[in-house]
């Protein structure tokens, strides 16, 4: 699957199928600070993404000071 | 019926197999509330949303805080702080839709591409929906946070907050809003409170408030609807509605404290859900009374410009007395 990492722009290329949960796992992101996307869906952390899927990976983390 | 996976054990949710296309998942989720297919778990509320639910959800929710902590009423106009990003942006888009009047108010701080991109996702939110943006230039003030910093040797950070404070109170004030609300999220004021409890700094302690009512003629009530909203959610919240926000962070941003914290209190929801809840709320309900014990003296006004200070210049009037006196010298210094 082809994975876009946001703000960083990042591309990530990871093969076979996987739950997002482990792909955001492998990136390391903790649980609830990314959303995962594909198309103009959300994906639950237990669904699966497919091989062939295209996915952006957005974090949520903003903030300074 | 097929098992719930592990994370989901004990949510009112029910689980199945999707009936068509291609095999997506080995289960579905449902929405809480209508059952439709979920889009959107919370793990902290243990609750799975689809995308009208959770827009629903939000809402209420903030609605519900508006109405709890009496921030403001539907015929008091309201000045929405609004940087671009996803919490402010997601803050006025509520705000509108539960029918305040609001007005935003957008700083062009003045940080090279990154400012003018948050600038347009700003301007382009108010345009779209019909809504009042005041814009203030801070390059046209001569007082760009680069070269505030630069002049002054602040961190950037630190010549930004005292910019904003200023331009935010001032404008409210000067353009007769009696409310002003900033998108600060549940993991925003988690954060801060982590921080101020490292140093116990007693006086910010005093201070940190989803309402803080004026303690000066020149301030007004400021308030914070989102404080109870994680910041998962406000951007779930804004990918749902459409909003175009600035997805990019700013690059003075890099290796904040903040930013640490943050990482420290999500490492604890991840083994802990409702932590950073928790952390707050209960702040807010028995550790505002020990920080109520180190009252604050009230502001007096700044010698310079009128506004509340607590010294005999505001912290925006030194700020600006260094930059001219470093543009001085350094005028000077030119043959």
């Amino acid at each position: 699957m082809r994975i876009t990492v946001l703000p960083q722009h990042k591309q990530v290329e990871l093969s076979g199928r996987r739950r997002a949960s482990e792909v955001l796992t492998q990136l390391g992101f903790l649980p609830g600070t990314a959303m995962v996307i594909r198309g103009d869906q959300l994906v639950l952390e237990h669904e699966m993404l497919d091989a062939d899927d295209v996915v952006e990976i957005r974090s949520v983390i903003s903030g300074g000071s | 019926m097929a098992a719930l996976p592990p994370e989901h054990a004990g949510a009112r949710q029910r689980a199945g197999e999707p009936s068509s296309g291609r095999r997506r998942s080995a289960r579905w989720t449902f929405c809480r509330r209508c059952h439709a297919k979920a889009e959107v778990t919370l793990r902290h509320h243990n609750a799975a949303f689809c995308r009208a639910c959770f827009t629903f959800y939000l809402q209420r929710q903030v609605e519900r805080t508006i109405e709890k902590e009496r921030m403001f009423r539907k015929d008091e106009p309201v000045l929405v702080a609004v940087s671009g990003g996803k919490d402010s942006l997601a803050l006025w888009d509520i705000l509108v839709e539960l029918g305040f009047l609001t007005t935003g108010l957008h700083l062009s701080l003045g940080i090279g591409a990154y400012s003018d991109q948050s600038t347009l996702k700003a301007t382009q939110f108010a345009n779209a929906r019909g809504l009042t943006l005041i814009t203030v230039p801070l390059a046209e003030e001569g007082l760009a946070v680069p070269a505030v910093a630069a002049f002054t040797n602040r961190p950037a950070c630190s010549a930004c907050g005292a910019l904003k404070r200023h331009y935010f109170d001032r404008l409210a004030i000067d353009r007769g809003f009696p409310v002003l609300a900033t998108g600060h999220n549940l993991d925003d004021e988690a954060a801060r409170l982590l921080g101020n409890v490292l140093h116990w700094q007693m006086d910010h302690l005093a201070r940190q408030r989803p309402v803080l009512e004026p303690t000066h003629e020149r301030f007004v009530r400021k308030v914070k609807p989102l404080y109870r909203c994680s910041e998962y959610e406000t951007a779930v919240y804004a990918f749902f509605r459409g909003i175009d926000y600035m997805i990019e962070e700013c690059p003075n941003s890099v290796g904040a404290t903040q930013l640490v914290y943050k990482d420290m209190l999500n490492r604890l929801e991840a083994v802990s859900p409702g932590s950073k809840s928790t952390f707050v709320r209960e702040f807010l309900r028995r550790g505002r009374l020990l920080a109520a014990a180190s009252p604050v003296a009230p502001p007096q006004a700044c010698e310079r410009c009128g506004m509340p200070s607590y010294g005999g210049l505001c912290a925006f009037c030194r700020l600006v007395r260094e930059v001219e006196v470093k543009r001085e010298r350094r005028a000077a210094a030119r043959p």
